[in-house]
């Protein structure tokens, strides 16, 4: 029997973008019925003007890195790929900007970027060999060290556009740093895991690259002394770019800081933090855990965030509640800027990975921050709250059902069942 | 609205505010019928004057109730009209809100009320060796909820950013009336970035009652330089091979001829004579990197045909540089009757062609045009001088103004740098986005603000119906039905 949602997807783009589903096009264990992957953002936008007329779920996936991220699709119909939507639209190098495509690798476009001596300053933390894409990292607000010196991607994003669920295309903001001319959708957009749309181009804000960097890291028996290194770097003025504690289970922690400048510059701030430290390793290479997350496809990775102040708690809290239920806990992060990754083996029973959220939640609330379960096996999805409490929900809701009145981008993927 | 329905408003809001904190009275409503840009005046029908977050709830659910649209209003220094009262609505002024509640530098966090005035919070912060990094020119009277509302920026904001990089953490009244929560003291809080999307909003999403901002550590050392140029193209390429060579300068400011004879007159900063520009540069951070990066800059000046180069020796030298810069707007009241601020925003490597176009249409219009900008981020603050005394001067000093920004538009920069959208570039809206990218900005409107009682008629041209109302705890007015229809 003919298709008609597939012929009526096919008739909206050049015909070789659209195929029906096949095995490991699955998100999170839902497969889709189709799989599209338009050519441009105008294409984009005629896809998703029949999903709207066909009531399609939709899902958007990138290179598909953090597919595995936020909870299963309630339902899927259309799994819509970005991997033509690449390329850089526009480098004004004079003006520190670009545009590019969000199907674009972020490794291609820092390639990019570099003869002009110059990066999006926004550390990608994945296995080597992954290929996170632009939008992926938008939609996911994932960071990394560096964040200490250059903010997210929020702080970094000036521009974007997005086809709406109902397939209507807008942009928001533009092309200059400085802009306050209407709502800053972009922010909206960054962290929303492709519920409230498809983000097709963003502009970003670029930074120089510097001549010189230099990366120190000390080991330190616990949690404590950990904590107070990292109050003595952040009470200096040497202005680091990154502050990173790397907490194994049972093997005490490190503290690693980047210092980026003038060849002179650096120098001489290492000599002054390496006193700081009370005597580091000075290297020009990262420690091999640098801007990686601390966990393995197919384990539990959490997300745990905390006022500055708060995170000495946060380790001791973690190394305290990996000893009582005997589960290998490791957390690494930026203890620069208040967040934190925990990993647990994907073999942790369901039972003991609910109860250490749920300890590390009543924590992580005492000093301002939340735990989130970024990705875990279906079996520990179905026991923990991925999310917890969010303020602002009814907010959310509120804006999702302005957006995606049908619910039909990722839905279920997102806080509060969003 | 009828009379009647205000003073009902106003025999509500008393017995919760206090008699002194609901102004019902013309005389005195009058000393609120403009903010900082006085061309346009509204007088508001009420004021209201909370002093706590439920005073501020309750009033904007009277409002709700009685279907009265409500203006919320800080220092009142905005530049856009942002927070021009409603004629039949509540100003709501939330400059009795002004506890600075707490200052963690452990944290590099301070909490404060909306009303707290800007450099209150550096001040506090200092002894600590912190300061709150965005600093608008007005940062001495300026209101950190009005800072939020606008998302302020200030001459530091090319290294640093804007209001809304350094808010981690809200409590607002949405206009429904409701207190809620959007991030805290840590980053990253799950969910919607609402935090981002209500910065720089404009009072059209809610009221903030107080503010959780990021301090930043004071930097080691702290350099500034003064070059004159023979004019605007050689500062503006001074400019860009600054930023070419890899330098994030914390400033980089440029005046040109007439906005530096202005400043002469009004404050004596001593500005080499006979300069056609001049440009400001500032260095901070760590002492090695500041200084390496210095000796660049004052070499990159000297090879783009500076004269006179001055280097600040000490704070009172760096304050005597910086007098003359953040007076300019004030000093020009010294050359001319009457100006209008324009804030438009280019790329930055467009500067020496737009400035040559302003330069012709001022001359064309002979309209004199001064030039005082924020260089390193391509944000322009031409200010268009005339005299109100002499008929059709004003309206062709608004014609260049609104010329200058369609240059703007057509360089791809943007209508406003840091002063806002307000009242005053609503029109200008739809020149910068299309319809479609108006109509998916109030889908946010429309979540936060179904009724479109906040702040109406600011920001977009035309309001979007936002369909069906969600339920309140209340019913809905029966004159909220009328009450609508006239916002709209």
């Amino acid at each position: 029997m003919p298709d008609d949602v597939l012929a009526d997807l096919a008739a909206a783009t050049d015909g070789d973008a659209v195929r029906p589903a096949g095995d490991g096009d699955a998100v999170a264990g839902v497969a889709p019925r189709y799989v599209a992957a338009p050519g441009s953002t105008e294409e984009a936008a005629a896809l998703l003007r029949v999903a709207a007329a066909r009531n399609l779920a939709v899902v958007v996936r990138g290179a598909g890195t953090k597919q595995d991220w936020g909870g299963p699709p309630r339902r899927l119909d259309l799994l819509l790929q970005t991997r033509r939507l690449t390329g850089v639209v526009e480098h004004a190098a004079g003006d520190l900007i670009v545009v590019v495509r969000a199907g674009t690798p972020v490794a291609e476009l820092q390639a990019k970027l570099a003869p002009a001596g110059q990066q999006l300053a926004l550390d990608t933390p994945l296995p080597p060999g992954a290929a996170a894409t632009v939008g992926g990292v938008v939609a996911t607000n994932t960071s990394g060290p560096r964040r200490m010196r250059y903010g997210t991607v929020r702080d970094l994003l000036i521009g974007i556009t997005v086809v709406r669920p109902d397939g209507v295309l807008a942009r928001a903001g533009g092309k200059v740093v400085k802009n306050v001319a209407g709502y800053d959708l972009g922010k909206l957009f960054t962290g929303a895991y492709g519920t409230l749309g498809l983000v097709t181009e963003c502009a970003f804000r670029l930074h120089p690259l510097p001549t010189a960097r230099a990366f120190l890291s000390c080991r330190s028996s616990d949690a404590a002394e950990a904590g107070s290194r990292v109050a003595a770097v952040l009470a200096s003025q040497l202005a680091p770019s990154a502050l990173e504690v790397d907490a194994a289970p049972g093997g005490g922690t490190e503290t690693a800081v980047l210092l980026e400048g003038t060849a002179r510059g650096v120098r001489e701030r290492a000599t002054a933090a390496r006193a700081l430290l009370g005597g580091a390793t000075v290297t020009e290479q990262p420690p091999p855990w640098w801007s990686s997350y601390p966990w393995r496809s197919g384990d539990v990775g959490l997300k745990l965030t905390a006022a500055l102040s708060g995170v000495p708690r946060l380790l001791a809290a973690a190394a305290d509640a990996a000893r009582r239920h005997r589960a290998p806990l490791t957390v690494r992060g930026s203890a620069g800027t208040g967040v934190l990754y925990g990993a647990l083996p994907a073999a942790t029973a369901p039972e003991a990975v609910a109860a250490i959220v749920t300890e590390l939640r009543a924590e992580t609330a005492a000093v301002g921050g939340h735990v989130v379960v970024l990705t875990a096996p279906l079996a520990v999805g179905e026991r923990v709250d991925r999310w917890g409490p969010v303020e602002g929900l009814d907010l959310m809701r509120r804006v999702k059902a302005q957006f995606d009145p049908e619910a039909r981008f990722a839905p279920g993927r997102f806080v509060g069942g969003i | 609205m009828t009379t009647t329905d205000i003073s009902t408003l106003a025999t509500a809001l008393r017995p919760v505010l206090g008699d002194a904190q609901v102004i019902s009275d013309r005389q005195e409503l009058r000393t609120y019928e403009c903010d900082g840009l006085a061309q346009y005046r509204v007088v508001p029908a009420l004021v209201a004057l909370p002093r706590t977050a439920a005073e501020c709830a309750a009033t904007v659910r009277a409002c709700v109730d009685a279907g009265v649209p409500f203006v919320a209003r800080g220092s009142g220094t905005g530049l856009s009209g942002g927070a021009l009262p409603h004629a039949e609505g509540v100003l709501i002024v939330t400059s009795q809100m002004r506890a600075i509640r707490a200052v963690r530098p452990e944290d590099e966090r301070a909490v404060v009320e909306p009303g707290v005035i800007n450099l209150h919070v550096s001040r506090a912060a200092a002894p600590f060796g912190y300061y709150y990094a965005p600093d608008p020119s007005s940062q001495q009277v300026c209101s950190i909820g009005g800072n939020v509302a606008e998302n302020s920026g200030g001459a530091h904001c090319l290294k640093y950013g804007f209001t809304t990089n350094h808010v981690t953490g809200l409590e607002v009244v949405t206009p429904d009336g409701d207190l809620v929560r959007l991030g805290g003291p840590a980053p990253d809080a799950p969910g919607y970035d609402l935090l981002g999307a209500f910065v720089g909003s404009e009072g059209t999403l809610g009221i903030t009652t107080e503010v959780t901002v990021r301090l930043t550590r004071s930097p080691e050392s702290v350099r500034t330089l003064l070059a004159g140029f023979a004019g605007t193209d050689q500062a503006g390429a001074a400019t860009s091979a600054i930023i070419a060579a890899g330098v994030l300068p914390a400033a980089i400011e440029m005046m040109d001829a007439l906005a530096i004879e202005a400043a002469e007159a009004a404050v004596r900063c001593g500005y080499p004579a006979g300069a056609g520009a001049v440009l400001i540069v500032e260095l901070d951070g760590p002492a090695a990197e500041v200084d390496a990066h210095f000796t660049d800059v004052e070499r990159l000046c000297r090879e783009h045909g500076a004269g006179e180069i001055r280097v600040a020796a000490d704070d009172a030298e760096r304050a005597l540089i910086w007098k003359g810069r953040k007076s300019a707007f004030a000093a020009v009241g010294r050359i001319s009757p009457d100006y209008i601020v324009q804030d438009g925003v280019i790329p930055r490597t467009a500067l020496p062609e737009v400035l040559r176009r302003i330069a012709e249409i001022s001359a064309q219009r002979g309209v004199r045009v001064a030039n005082v900008f924020h260089a390193g981020d391509g944000n322009l603050h031409p200010l268009v001088l005339f005299d109100d005394a002499v008929p059709g001067q004003a309206e062709q000093a608004e014609e260049v103004s609104g010329a200058i920004l369609d240059i703007c538009i057509a360089h791809g920069g943007s209508i406003t740098g840091e002063h806002g959208v307000g009242m005053d570039k609503v029109g200008h809206m739809p020149r910068m986005y299309s319809a479609d990218d108006l109509d998916t900005m109030q889908l946010l409107r429309c979540a936060f603000d179904p009724r479109g009682l906040a702040n109406p008629g600011k920001v977009f041209p035309t309001p979007r119906l936002c369909g069906e109302v969600p339920g309140r705890r209340r019913g809905a007015h029966p004159l909220q039905e009328a009450g609508l229809a006239e916002v709209f």
